[in-house]
């Protein structure tokens, strides 16, 4: 069997970041196995501006921001597959791909990375209720179809869901000649960032419908003829009466992003709430050696954080492969009050000077102290003025204040400050 | 001058189609939709039921028992992913389980065989059954097929050995000309000495073309969940609670490609052309399956749908030549169990009926088999090595959830009856059938279809003739 030291299952943002850190953590035996023909996963499709701020300081777009890693990546010698699946992963580390011109060729890796991305949220995950017709897609498939491939999904459209992509989507669409009639958002808050809230409906006099959703979808003719909104109260129930009928050709849907994990799945590796897998401070998930990150190990708003997430795994792995890791204790780390889920979910190792926890409120929230306990010593306590589900919150805490806790647990809650 | 005109391609018209191929017939299958076997047939329970609960004596009876053991053949020379799972129908109250004793006796009169089984027994082969079951009564001959294939496979089958098949042909009148008929399509006129009404939910409507019938069609809807693969093991058989004057109740089961299904709800309908679904019933269906296999996991519904059934006023199959004219055969109210039946139907339609109006003579070069579908699912490594080898498009996979490969999409378009939609392609292979559903590989297979046909993207349907995908091209630069 073909034995390598580390292999990287996506050749995306965190994939490309996950091997480049690798390499200059001292690895030169990586692979990674790209599903796509081309590097930069889901990006290469994004391809309007607003990557890169926090990274390059600068605005690009998608194919420009993924070109700068591709490029390193290919200057530094670092092997990569295109139109090459994962098939199967096996808890010895086996990876099974497939490609054409290999068939299917087994690998036994040192180190794995899974940095395999997010799929959408489909109409049947959400039990859309109506008729089965055509004209119902997800944002991203629409913006595949655009973006890549040329064509438009729809002329008159209805957006259900206020995720990014869903109001990238919205501004896209009107530039080719497509009315946007609304955004409906089951949540009374949206779920999408300020800023895309501002420059893809505002600009455009798109309006944004709170609290709302599809009650059901008409199309009996074969395709999308009419979408029925209502308003829902506080228990997600539709008032009724307050229906509002937009003909239509097409149902949009922007209602979340999950984890594509089902290898990991597969493998029972321990998951979390964020339906990724649950991750030490290196990254590495319950399986030893087998390491996650980017949007397959919980959904990022921002690029940036993607690829330095990657970077984190690259080290995570290099660590690993270099007999480093050694774990030596087994903090478990939990959201408390407030808080959705927090990564990383355990610390074992203590090769890290800081770590960065990352997590999401529950609901928005102004005004509030984020406090660190263990057990009932407050590690640190920060201050925010605001929060929002929509964006990740990153707290970094020096590896002092981690060494000698009361017990083996650290929880990351809110208090309202008054 | 035809010999049999069969309408509808459904599970019944798509076996009586495949018998009648044996024998020099000049035979056509005519389809309203733009495939076969896309409605009744493509929205079910998809379970190869043992027979024991149809009342006895009826045509329900006799030809479900029939049909279940002719299914091993059948899914051998078809092709067709088909595992006797086994069916458990479960009593939780004391009064259900006194009711399993009425269902062994029926079982008895119809030939089912079956086995009572303890609470421990039951609890010890399915763990997540409720724990309120007082016992269940065991079906072994119940099984689970894959039932999009089985009716493309069978039409195909029987376009291989000679029955001309139109799609997207509805049959819009129909003269009785007393030794023939002559049938008025969407395209055109055909003559023909026999005309099979196998119509499905639209059979009432042909039927009175020729005379006015005794029975109606009263359409019940059933809408269902799909889940995910998952590989807990939810259940492994048929999990029933006990039949009611309504159907067989809400179903909590494995399917042939490893997925679970739960439904489907049973409520009458005035238009067949009806499939929405509703949060409400839904909410119903989740209820009472629950009252049987407690933690379902409904996090992982990928999919949800409906099915209409084409119960009749009689409540039983109506499988008779017209009153007017023994010439002219209606199939008609094919409820469950019509998927297992159907095999069964087609023998007694040609029996009883077709084998009595022709001198018949035998095709030599008859072949029951169709030609071995490569599909990398059931092969083993070397097998796919092999193959990709021979053909690299085997190993460029399209669908990342369901692991289908380019070569597995570009053989379907090589076969018979070939898929000309998105949704085609998704019944055939499962390209989109897994938990993104279609979200990554749907542009793809349509590029692929559009290329295949030789047409633009903006011609490729999802289904329906007006179900386009896309809807214009954007300025190329």
């Amino acid at each position: 069997m073909i034995k390598r030291d580390l292999v990287i299952i996506g050749g995306g943002s965190a994939g490309m970041a996950a091997a480049i850190e690798a390499k200059k953590n001292g690895i030169d035996d990586i692979l990674i196995l790209e599903k796509d023909n081309v590097l930069g996963g889901i990006l290469n499709q994004c391809i309007h501006n607003g990557f890169g701020l926090t990274e390059f300081k600068e605005e690009l777009t998608g194919p420009e921001y993924l070109s700068r890693f591709a490029d390193v990546v290919k200057e530094m010698g670092i092997e990569y597959k295109l139109d090459s699946l994962v098939l199967d992963v096996t808890e010895n580390k086996v990876v099974t791909y497939s490609n054409a011109n290999d068939g299917i060729v087994n690998i036994e890796a040192k180190a794995i990375v899974f940095a395999t991305g997010c799929y959408e949220r489909s109409a049947g995950a959400i039990q859309l209720s109506g008729d089965r017709c055509s004209g119902i897609i997800t944002a991203g498939t629409a913006q595949k179809y655009l973006n890549i491939h040329g064509y438009l999904a729809g002329k008159r459209i209805v957006i259900l869901g206020s995720g990014d992509i869903g109001l990238i989507m919205a501004r896209r669409m009107t530039l080719e000649g497509a009315k946007v009639l609304c955004v409906s958002e089951l949540m009374p808050y949206s779920n999408g960032l300020n800023r895309n809230i501002a420059q893809c409906l505002n600009d455009y006099n798109i309006p944004l419908y709170l609290s709302r959703s599809v009650l059901r979808v008409e199309g009996k003719s074969g395709r999308v003829e009419k979408v029925v909104l209502a308003a829902v109260d506080d228990k997600m129930k539709f008032i009724p009466g307050t229906e509002m009928e937009f003909e239509c050709d097409t149902l949009l849907l922007s209602v979340g992003l999950i984890p594509y994990v089902s290898l990991l799945d597969k493998l029972h590796a321990e998951m979390s709430s964020t339906k990724g897998a649950k991750v030490n401070d290196q990254l590495m998930t319950s399986i030893p050696g087998v390491f996650a990150c980017g949007n397959c190990l919980h959904v990022h708003d921002v690029v940036d954080f993607v690829t330095d997430e990657g970077r984190e795994a690259g080290r995570g792995a290099a660590n690993y492969i270099k007999g480093l890791s050694e774990k030596k204790r087994h903090i478990t780390v939990k959201p408390g009050n407030g808080v959705g889920y927090v990564i990383p979910q355990y610390i074992e190792t203590d090769l890290n000077n800081d770590i960065t926890f990352k997590f999401r409120v529950r609901k928005p929230i102004k005004d509030v102290f984020v406090n660190f306990k263990s057990g009932d010593t407050l590690i640190q306590k920060v201050v925010k003025m605001v929060l929002i589900p929509s964006e990740m919150v990153m707290i970094k805490i020096n590896k002092s204040k981690l060494e000698n806790l009361p017990v083996d647990e650290i929880e990351v809650s809110l208090e309202e400050r008054k | 001058m035809r010999d049999v005109i069969i309408i509808g391609a459904g599970v019944s018209g798509a076996f009586i189609a495949r018998k009648l191929s044996r024998y020099q017939l000049d035979v056509a299958l005519f389809e309203r939709e733009s495939d076969v076997g896309n409605v009744t047939s493509n929205a079910n329970s998809a379970i190869v039921h043992s027979g024991y609960d149809p009342v006895p004596h009826t045509l329900k009876a006799l030809l479900n028992v029939r049909g279940n053991a002719m299914f091993d053949e059948i899914s051998d020379e078809l092709d067709v992913h088909f595992s006797r799972c086994g069916s458990l129908t479960v009593a939780v109250t004391d009064e259900q389980l006194k009711m399993l004793d009425d269902l062994v006796i029926r079982s008895k009169e119809n030939g089912v065989p079956v086995k009572l089984l303890s609470k421990e027994e039951v609890m010890a082969m399915e763990p997540h059954i409720s724990k309120e079951v007082k016992g269940a009564l065991l079906a072994p001959t119940a099984g689970v097929i894959d039932p999009f294939n089985l009716v493309v496979h069978c039409v195909e089958n029987a376009v291989d050995n000679g029955v001309e098949l139109h799609l997207s042909e509805p049959v819009v009148d129909i003269k009785d000309l007393g030794d023939h008929f002559l049938v008025k399509t969407s395209k055109g006129e055909y003559e023909t000495k026999v005309v099979i009404n196998a119509a499905g939910l639209y059979s009432d409507k042909i039927a009175s073309m020729i005379e006015d019938i005794d029975w109606k069609l009263i359409p019940r809807k059933g809408e269902y969940f799909v889940l995910d693969h998952y590989d807990v093991g939810l259940v492994n058989h048929t999990i029933f609670p006990l039949p009611s004057a309504k159907g067989k109740g809400v179903l909590v089961s494995m399917t042939s490609s490893n997925n679970y299904i739960v439904g489907p709800s049973s409520e009458p309908i005035d238009d067949v052309e009806d499939f929405a679904t509703d949060s409400y019933t839904l909410g119903e269906i989740r209820r009472q399956a629950t009252e049987l296999v407690p933690d379902i996991p409904f996090n992982q519904v990928i999919r949800v749908f409906s099915g209409i059934r084409p119960t009749s006023t009689r409540h039983d199959f109506i499988i008779e030549p017209a009153k007017s004219n023994k010439r002219f055969i209606n199939v008609a109210g094919i409820e469950s169990p019509g998927l297992v039946s159907s095999p069964a139907i087609a023998e007694y339609v040609f029996e009883n009926y077709v084998s009595k109006l022709f001198n018949l003579v035998e095709k030599k070069n008859f072949n029951p088999r169709v030609k071995k579908y490569r599909r990398l699912c059931d092969m083993n490594e070397e097998e796919r090595n092999r193959i990709i080898k021979e053909d690299p498009d085997f190993g460029k996979i399209i669908c990342s959830c369901e692991k289908v490969s380019l070569g597995e999409i570009k053989e379907l378009l090589t076969r018979s009856v070939p898929p000309t939609t998105v949704k085609g392609v998704k019944r055939r292979c499962r390209a989109g059938f897994g938990k993104c559903q279609g979200g990554f590989c749907s542009p793809m297979v349509t590029l692929i279809l559009a290329k295949h046909y030789g047409v633009s993207p903006l011609d490729i349907k999802w289904d329906k003739e007006s179900s386009n995908i896309l809807v214009e091209e954007v300025k190329k630069l």
